[in-house]
């Protein structure tokens, strides 16, 4: 059993993910994760580019293509989900919902929006006709998407990147799901817009009480929307802990980094520091701490073994030798 | 809600865009047939004197200056082009040089030929290249994608005159199971119509699994999985309507060339259509009869043409956007 910091006995994760592996033709993207998510908890996903974040929940619904070998398991409400095609396509949509980073080539372009939307509801609740669309018109009302009887009939190309992205997220609201999965939604939208998608989704989860887990590399969008937070770095993830407790005082090197890139939103402005180098490739991955090469506190020891995640308090844990280990070592 | 506020596409200005977009491509279409019938025109006075060549050689210089005159291949190269240009805006195509009748008519007579086989060799192309290609793409990279590919490179890399005489080197003298040639009844047909179908069909095979490949690729076809959608269903209403936008392109060139794409095929089995013809005629210079041909031709595959941009308005939505933008 995996050592993780936070107490995860309370009652039964929504869903756990344990020692989740991906590699595709061989070259490893994902080192195994374990994650789980509380229902009705919101978990932010940070980290750079190409760490695994989004790869990490693709595996985890078998959205991944046919190359990628997938490892480990996914329990659903305590039991395990059987990777078969059945299965996930029951837990997708239905249980758990997943909106994505592009809204205007997520969604196809030749469709009309009410179909796309209507699709999910025929599936996931057996509506149809005048009802599956007085339906998908009050989710984009829910969604606030303006209009939303004429957008119905609309196409993608006709409405602009943050409505594109509300009628991503009413199609995912269709299935009623437990958990969205909400793929850096804002990244390619701009700031304005980013804070409405992002208030957008705070109130739906107060409204439904689904479980929210946001990807993003910008930790500010993070810590504006998340309970809880979890620092990936090279297909592992090195940080987790509460919101409160991680940006009070983040422990692993990298998130410190992550942390004094980010603009203070109080105080006096500072100089930003960017965290120097870059993200290894996953075929020269070093052979202990895939920061270390990075990292401004790095010792020998460093490139023994992988640290493990082990915990520092209740509600935070880090994989790092040189703030878990014993002073004396 | 009356369906004219839901659909913007079939509002007034949208249908009005819609006329003026056809109008604007009907125009260009007849643009396009002129220089096509002005081209012919040139190529064919340029490369030889149908006199000398009907006449043969060794007429009297008289006899060949009353044909000449007859002709009106005397007059000068403009006024000749300005009478035959004339002459087919009053729907005259002129006559055979050879028997005196309406070019018009020869044509006529041999465009059933041609169909029949073209027509069943287009549904070839479309029942197994479409098929095939897709089924290609969904199992990439498995055996059957590899066997449709191989025989898809075969079928495009051997020339129709070779698979023709391949195939009745088989079926008529080894095998004695088809005739070679003419056009008595239908299994004379069987032949050149596998002859004509296999190219296309692997032209289209090849053509839909790229299309295929590439719109399978696309994040949307994630979006559609992550709803839920089974596999069947995201490539149903979610891939191929996308892969069909570039599909239709090819179909359309097929659907283009339905009169002048046997030519080949028509010499090799010996089937009188208007590839044939069109063979004879240019041999004897008959130039109102290739020049019929020819207009036929690219008034065929002018048609298709327009066709195929009506369709993709109507499978593409952003095109439509595009052209109401365009036009208004």
């Amino acid at each position: 059993m995996p050592i993780t910091g936070v107490d995860k006995t309370a009652s039964t994760p929504l869903i756990a993910l344990s020692n989740l592996g991906v590699s595709f033709d061989g070259v490893v993207a994902l080192r195994g994760i374990d994650l789980a998510v509380m229902p009705g908890e919101s978990l932010g996903l940070v980290g750079e580019s190409g760490c695994g974040k989004s790869i990490t929940w693709l595996a985890a619904l078998g959205l991944l293509p046919a190359r990628a070998t997938v490892t480990g398991s996914v329990r659903l409400d305590g039991e395990e989900l059987p990777r078969t095609k059945a299965a996930l396509e029951r837990v997708r949509g239905g249980r758990i919902a997943m909106i994505f980073q592009d809204p205007a080539s997520a969604l196809n372009p030749v469709l009309r929006l009410g179909r796309q939307v209507s699709e999910a509801l025929t599936l996931h609740r057996g509506m149809t006709g005048s009802a599956a669309r007085a339906e998908a018109k009050r989710l984009f009302d829910q969604v606030g998407l303006p209009d939303a009887a004429r957008r119905l009939d609309a196409y993608p190309h006709e409405l602009s990147g943050g409505q594109n992205q509300r009628v991503m997220i009413a199609m995912a609201l269709a299935g009623q799901p437990d958990l969205l999965i909400a793929d850096e939604p804002t990244t390619a939208l701009d700031v304005t817009i980013q804070a409405q998608i992002l208030e957008l989704l705070q109130s739906l989860r107060r409204e439904t009480g689904m479980a929210l887990v946001l990807i993003s590399h910008d930790l500010g969008v993070i810590a504006e929307t998340c309970d809880r937070i979890a620092v990936m770095y090279a297909g592992r993830i090195v940080e987790e802990a509460s919101a409160d407790a991680f940006f009070a005082e983040p422990r692993h090197p990298y998130a410190v980094g992550l942390m004094a890139a980010l603009p203070p939103l109080t105080g006096p402005r500072r100089p930003l520091t960017a965290i120097p180098g870059g993200v290894p490739e996953p075929w020269a991955m070093p052979p202990g701490c895939a920061f270390a090469p990075r990292c401004p506190r790095a010792t020998p020891d460093c490139g023994i073994a992988v640290p493990p995640l082990t915990a520092l308090a209740k509600d935070h844990a880090a994989a790092c030798i040189r703030v878990t280990a014993p002073v004396w070592a | 809600m009356p369906p004219t506020d839901r659909t913007p596409v079939s509002t007034g200005k949208g249908r009005r865009d819609m006329i003026r977009f056809i109008a604007i491509r009907l125009l260009r279409s007849l643009l396009t047939i002129a220089l096509v019938v002005t081209f012919a025109f040139v190529v064919l006075r340029l490369s030889g004197d149908p006199a000398m060549l009907i006449m043969s050689v060794d007429a009297p210089p008289e006899a060949i200056a009353a044909f000449r005159r007859s002709w009106g291949l005397d007059e000068p190269l403009w006024t000749q082009y300005l009478k035959y240009f004339g002459a087919i805006l009053h729907g005259d195509l002129g006559r055979s040089m050879r028997d005196g009748r309406d070019a018009i008519v020869l044509v006529a007579e041999r465009i059933p030929a041609t169909l029949a086989l073209t027509i069943p060799a287009l549904l070839i192309k479309l029942g197994i290249g479409i098929p095939a290609g897709v089924h290609a793409a969904l199992h990439r990279d498995s055996w059957s994608d590899r066997l449709v590919m191989l025989a898809a490179v075969a079928g495009f890399t051997v020339p129709s005159f070779v698979l023709g005489l391949l195939l009745v080197l088989i079926f008529a003298v080894q095998l004695g199971w088809l005739p070679s040639g003419g056009q008595e009844s239908w299994r004379h047909a069987i032949l050149p119509v596998i002859t004509l179908g296999v190219g296309g069909a692997a032209v289209l095979a090849r053509f839909t699994r790229s299309a295929t490949l590439e719109v399978l690729g696309q994040l949307y076809i994630r979006t559609a999985s992550a709803k839920g959608l089974s596999w069947g269903r995201v490539v149903r209403s979610h891939a191929l309507p996308n892969a069909a936008i570039p599909t239709v392109t090819i179909v359309g060139f097929m659907v283009g060339s339905l009169i002048a794409g046997a030519v080949v095929v028509e010499s090799v089995f010996s089937w009188p259509g208007v590839g044939r013809l069109l063979v004879v005629a240019v041999a004897n210079r008959d130039l109102a009869v290739v020049q019929c041909i020819l207009l036929l031709v690219a008034a065929t595959m002018v048609t298709a043409n327009l066709i195929v941009d009506l369709l993709y308005g109507f499978l593409d939505p952003r095109l439509r956007s595009a052209r109401s933008a365009g036009a208004g």
